[in-house]
């Protein structure tokens, strides 16, 4: 049950677009297209998921015991960089199909601030190892889910006439903006 | 380009929220009011001045295979400096800031600095571009935050003007994208207008 609340919470009430406005720079830069966000969205959920993991095990059994939890920043940042550089060589070699759709995209994460939110929020929220990576796969789902609709909705958009000092950006944030109304829908679930 | 021209680019021509469109997550994230913008700007401010000022000062002897690396491990040193300084000082703004403020590391702005202002110029010109962008993105917060907290609560920097209950949404999540929106609307029509 505890692990369901997570589920529902990380992916529809606190969403981590739409509630807690982390990893907005993708959202707002790799939402023109469907099949790109999508693949976009796979690379995210598959990098948090083993950054949480990788974190997890850094947190409790090098930092905390070793007294030096103040270096948290540095090192969580260090780590998901090398981890991003490793997950794009092993997967070149272990399966090249995957890498093909998700190659380009992996890159681009390193600078994804959801990735090292999660990271320090699992932390934070003192969460436990299973916990931490239900927390995190779902976080993602629900950054894979807020991409997914918002480049449908873009793509729509393209086609029609917006007032020219509308176009670009303010209008893709004013229609984030009731994304975020709707979602907030969702806030009396948990 | 001068001194002041320096600073002055970073406030209006650069603007990094308005113009170059960067470091968004903070920038929705924590402008519920304009003293919570204000304190997220400072803090940004703070690190972007003193990495710079750091990154001019060793860019000489950084390898440019591995510079990238160099320049995040120095951000992150000053991020957790300006953090635990917060968190003795400031604790009420560091617990509203939240996780916002050790995410000032993957701040799109202070890195693009670093590589596109500090890896080129010396000591004092960096630290000067570090204060202009760091003020760019201080002002616009703290208007953002200005204009959120006026409709949702009534009142700027805590002086309540209107009493009562005031639009909530304004200070709820959809609230930061929607003034965000308009106030970029509002700032592409003034610029418009300048230019014709």
């Amino acid at each position: 049950m505890e692990y369901i609340l997570i589920i529902i919470s990380a992916i529809l009430v606190n969403n981590v677009v739409f509630a807690q406005f982390l990893g907005i720079c993708p959202f707002l830069g790799v939402s023109g297209k469907v099949s790109t966000s999508m693949g976009m969205g796979a690379a995210v959920v598959f990098v948090i998921t083993i950054a949480a993991v990788v974190v997890y095990l850094l947190q409790y059994y090098v930092l905390v015991p070793l007294g030096i939890d103040y270096m948290q920043t540095i090192v969580f940042i260090l780590v998901i960089a090398a981890l991003v550089q490793m997950v794009e060589i092993v997967l070149k070699k272990v399966s090249p199909a995957l890498y093909q759709a998700l190659g380009i995209f992996l890159p681009l994460i390193t600078t994804n601030c959801a990735v090292l939110g999660v990271a320090i929020l699992l932390v934070q929220k003192q969460y436990n190892l299973l916990q931490s990576v239900t927390f995190a796969f779902s976080t993602a789902v629900g950054f894979a889910l807020a991409l997914v609709i918002f480049a449908g909705i873009r793509e729509r958009l393209e086609l029609d006439d917006v007032p020219q000092a509308f176009r670009g950006t303010p209008i893709a944030l004013i229609t984030a903006g009731i994304l975020a109304m709707a979602f907030m829908g969702f806030s009396g679930l948990v | 380009m001068n001194k002041l021209q320096i600073v002055l680019s970073g406030i209006v021509r650069n603007n990094p929220t308005f113009v170059l469109m960067l470091g968004m997550c903070p920038t929705l994230g924590t402008t519920t009011s304009a003293i919570n913008g204000a304190g997220m700007g400072a803090a940004t401010m703070a690190v972007l001045i003193l990495s710079n000022a750091v990154i001019s000062l060793v860019k000489n002897i950084i390898p440019s295979k591995v510079r990238i690396p160099a320049y995040i491990v120095i951000i992150a040193a000053f991020v957790t400096v300006v953090e635990l300084c917060m968190r003795a000082y400031l604790p009420d703004l560091y617990r509203t800031l939240g996780v916002f403020i050790p995410l000032i590391v993957v701040n799109c702005i202070i890195l693009g600095r670093a590589e596109g202002f500090a890896a080129k110029n010396g000591v004092l010109a960096s630290a000067l571009d570090g204060v202009g962008i760091g003020l760019g993105f201080t002002l616009s917060l703290t208007v953002i935050g200005a204009v959120r907290e006026a409709f949702g609560s009534g009142s700027v920097f805590g002086q309540i003007f209107i009493s009562g209950d005031g639009m909530l949404i304004f200070v709820l999540a959809p609230g930061a994208f929607l003034v965000l929106g308009y106030l970029m609307v509002l700032f592409n029509k003034l610029t418009a207008k300048m230019k014709s």
